[in-house]
């Protein structure tokens, strides 16, 4: 009874028309997250980390980890007060603030829990935590996940695909910017400049998955 | 001359975007046309202002441990006001800048400036530091875009500058996602050697 309720609550839609969820279209939003519109370096959300925490690979991954963690988490929250308090009240426009504070509240959260019940987990995930807060890749997911109707099902799918398209992203740079330390390159382009290069050879990299998928 | 300072730091010194790489995200994805990047600078000057003047007229109410989250709510509603605005009076661009007008609550120029300025002065001086730094973003992306559009379009703010041909055949990659990486990449390297000359000529 309680799995029924809990499955009819994840796959229907959220203007109450059909219940509808297909293999096909959960496909069609991972392929996109991940590959099509990546996060970063196609929507050009969570830039921020994505040129400061992509210094090295462990921090990347640890980064990467975090951001998964929370971005389900924020669209699992933000999706069920928007459809659920925000929509039948009519106070849509509260979304932004709202979202925001949801966000905010839910970092601190998982950081206190984290400390309290897995100091290992913790001290991976700790310093990457308080920086998640103004990642906008999270806050864009959780709109974007409103602006396109999704269902919670899918809301779900399509925020673990972008936290894992953000992961794939970061893991990459980190990897060939370990791989530019030593290189030659010209004065003027070191750092910052070259990190911006090499973000743009990948993203024309990632320009060649947007016939996949249609 | 201490306004005058407030004002200028954010143009040129302390650019946001130049000197600061701060609020990359709008930066890059707004500025694919100059008429996008104006809409965005307004939107962006118009919170800055705001949220700079609340918080310097309550730093003293609000106690420091909550003044991170109350900066946001400030920020949040102020952000709101833009977003119901805009898309009521200009729905063209309000569709244009798409879910980038809600992620100005999470620009971090706007949350720097608040606890690294309004926070410690006076109302009036963080009104002009709010001005100076979103007339300072703004520039920024106006002349990102400038490059952007006029290389990937072939028009500069919608006036056809480089002629149909041209306009049929555009540099596409521009005003695409990795046009925006690689000409950032290249605007900051020619900052690099600027600086370096200017060093160079004091020695």
């Amino acid at each position: 009874m309680m799995n029924a309720m809990l499955m009819s609550l994840v796959i229907a839609a959220p203007d109450g028309g059909e219940p509808s969820f297909s293999i096909a279209k959960m496909m069609a939003i991972i392929v996109s997250a991940i590959f099509i519109n990546n996060y970063v370096l196609s929507r050009f959300l969570g830039i921020c980390p994505f040129l400061g925490v992509s210094k090295q690979l462990d921090s990347a991954v640890g980064m990467g980890a975090a951001v998964v963690f929370v971005m389900v988490l924020a669209t699992l929250g933000s999706w069920l007060v928007f459809h659920h308090i925000l929509v039948p009240h009519g106070m849509e426009y509260l979304r932004t603030i709202t979202f925001i504070i949801i966000i905010a509240s839910l970092v601190q959260l998982v950081e206190m829990i984290l400390q309290k019940f897995s100091p290992a987990l913790y001290d991976a995930l700790g310093i990457f935590l308080p920086l998640i807060t103004t990642n906008c890749a999270i806050l864009g997911v959780a709109v974007l996940n409103i602006d396109d109707k999704f269902s919670l099902g899918y809301s779900l799918v399509n925020s673990v695909a972008a936290g894992i398209g953000f992961t794939l992203a970061l893991v990459l740079m980190a990897g060939l910017r370990e791989r530019m330390e030593t290189a030659n390159v010209p004065e003027a382009l070191r750092g910052l400049p070259l990190a911006f290069l090499i973000a743009g050879a990948m993203s024309i990299a990632f320009l060649g998955f947007a016939g996949l998928g249609g | 001359m201490s306004l005058a300072q407030d004002f200028s730091r954010g143009i040129t010194k302390e650019n946001p975007v130049f000197k600061q790489a701060l609020g990359m995200c709008p930066f890059l994805a707004v500025t694919t046309s100059v008429e996008n990047a104006l809409g965005m600078g307004a939107a962006a000057t118009f919170v800055l202002v705001f949220s700079n003047f609340l918080v310097s007229l309550f730093r003293k109410v609000i106690p420091a441990k909550v003044r991170i989250p109350s900066y946001i709510v400030i920020i949040a509603t102020f952000v709101t006001l833009v977003d119901l605005l805009m898309n009521a009076y200009l729905p063209a661009l309000h569709s244009s800048l798409g879910i980038f007008i809600p992620l100005i609550v999470v620009n971090c120029i706007i949350l720097g400036r608040a606890e690294g300025f309004a926070n410690k002065n006076k109302v009036l001086p963080s009104i002009v530091d709010g001005i100076g730094m979103g007339l300072g973003f703004t520039l920024a992306m106006v002349t990102m875009a400038t490059f952007r559009e006029i290389l990937g379009n072939g028009s500069w703010l919608g006036f056809n500058l480089l002629g149909e041909a041209y306009q049929n055949q555009p540099l596409l990659i521009a005003i695409l996602a990795p046009g925006a990486f690689i000409l950032m990449a290249f605007i900051l390297g020619f900052f690099n050697i600027m600086e370096k000359r200017k060093r160079g000529g004091a020695k």
